[in-house]
């Protein structure tokens, strides 16, 4: 016993180390392969609204650039509008629709924090569960993808960014519907990687990639970028190709969350049949 | 010593809000990555006692994760860098030891003391961080050359803002 204490008061310093160091490994490992709701990210209420108000001061410097794209979507809106039509018919009459219900909704949102420089880049957005918000919900902009959320908070929500090594989108080819898994190669935030495509797609430089609605978190036929070049490495029976993305991460301002109103009957069907779907 | 504990505190929230805040939103490419907060864990006195040179490391790597979004990465490599900085301090002592009325400064100790200490406890640190941050050695030569890189960018930083804000001691 008195050698253990005096092993104890000996080594103090280094079992010191050793219990802080597991605390933080634990803490490194929980965060990182399960997806819990902890205080300690960007999406608590103390950090969230320093980035608010940071974001209010710098938001100014591309105001123009903004303000155009929030233009040219208004512009296309508009002109899906009832009041874009003339009437083709004198004939009125009116349907009860029961073909088409529902599946998505959207939550606008605005960015409040977002980097494109690490190996694993977050976006903080100032929409949170009070808001509707839930963990593993897509957040798309105007033009393209930009993640999954992942940790919830009141009012502002962390989204693991395309650009973030866990994070796979699945994706199609436009013209023929072959699709493959999107992923980032850790370098360029401009271009990313679509793996497992099989090679009996013809590729053309140029070919538009849309979001292939598998998995609940994105709709189908969401843009997601365009085909730069592709090579099929040794061994392999697939294609990897380059990819443009339609997102500019660097100018990510105003996002729109996914809402999947069909998530829980999917969450049951899979859960009850045993399908485990990791995405 | 109440004026250091004030310094030191300072020194701690200004380092965490502009690393928070600025430095992480400065994006000159993807290898770059500067850590500049490490200069709280560098500048903390010679004769701190060894197990509040960790926990000051680890409550740092708390707050800089934060920020982050990655609980528990800067804990862990902060941790280790308050474990390993006593030893390094050992390495590379002067040889009739440190004075205690002096600090880890560049005015203080010189150049290239000050170049050596720092070197060696930001590669490990950043060695490290990028590692844990890939969490495989899928990536081995891409995560070296954003070691090397931001190893220099952080060297770089730390020796501009000691020149930057220690200047007012030589004129008093």
């Amino acid at each position: 016993m008195r050698n253990l204490v005096v092993f104890l008061v000996r080594h103090y310093l280094f079992l010191l180390f050793i219990l802080l160091e597991g605390l933080s490994c634990w803490l490194l490992v929980r965060n990182n392969f399960f997806h819990r709701a902890g205080a300690v990210n960007t999406a608590n209420q103390v950090v969230g609204s320093m980035l608010e108000t940071r974001n209010e001061m710098t938001a100014y410097l591309d105001l123009k650039d903004q303000n155009k794209m929030l233009m040219e979507e208004l512009a296309r809106l508009r002109s899906m509008q009832k009041s874009s039509f003339a009437p083709y018919s004198s004939n009125t009459f009116s349907i009860r629709d029961t073909v088409f219900r529902q599946q998505y909704e959207y939550i606008a949102g605005q960015v409040v924090d977002n980097t494109v420089n690490r190996r694993n880049n977050f976006v903080t957005i100032n929409r949170g569960r009070a808001q509707g918000i839930r963990p593993d919900m897509g957040v798309l902009t105007t033009n393209g993808v930009v993640g999954l959320v992942l940790n919830v908070s009141d009012n502002f929500c962390t989204v693991m960014s395309l650009l973030h090594k866990d994070v796979k989108v699945s994706a199609r080819l436009k013209k023929d519907g072959t699709f493959g898994q999107l992923i980032w190669a850790g370098t360029d935030y401009r271009t990313a990687e679509l793996i497992d495509l099989p090679t009996h797609a013809k590729l053309v430089k140029g070919d538009t990639l849309i979001t292939s609605g598998l998995g609940e978190a994105f709709p189908a036929g969401v843009p997601v970028g365009t085909v730069v070049s592709w090579e099929k490495k040794a061994g392999d029976k697939t294609y990897t190709v380059q990819v443009q993305l339609t997102t500019d991460f660097r100018k990510l301002e105003h996002v729109m969350i996914v809402r999947n109103l069909f998530r829980d009957e999917l969450q049951q069907l899979k859960d009850s049949s045993g399908v485990n779907n990791a995405e | 010593m109440l004026n250091e504990i004030i310094r030191n505190g300072l020194r701690f929230f200004l380092l965490i809000l502009v690393q928070g805040l600025i430095l992480k939103n400065v994006e000159p490419g993807p290898y770059i990555n500067p850590f500049l907060y490490l200069l709280f864990l560098l500048l903390l006195p010679f004769d701190l006692p060894a197990w509040l040179g960790m926990l000051l490391a680890m409550i740092t790597g708390l707050c800089i994760d934060w920020f982050y979004n990655t609980l528990g990465m800067h804990m862990a490599v902060c941790t280790f860098i308050g474990w390993i900085r006593p030893a390094v301090l050992r390495l590379i002592a002067p040889r009739d030891g440190y004075e205690n009325s002096k600090q880890p400064t560049i005015q203080d100790m010189g150049f290239a003391w000050f170049i050596t200490y720092a070197a060696l406890l930001v590669v490990m640190h950043h060695l490290l961080l990028f590692y844990l941050e890939m969490f495989s050695f899928r990536e081995f030569f891409h995560t070296l050359f954003r070691v090397l890189c931001s190893s220099l960018a952080t060297l770089l930083l730390l020796v501009v803002t000691q020149f930057l804000f220690n200047r007012q001691r030589e004129n008093a």
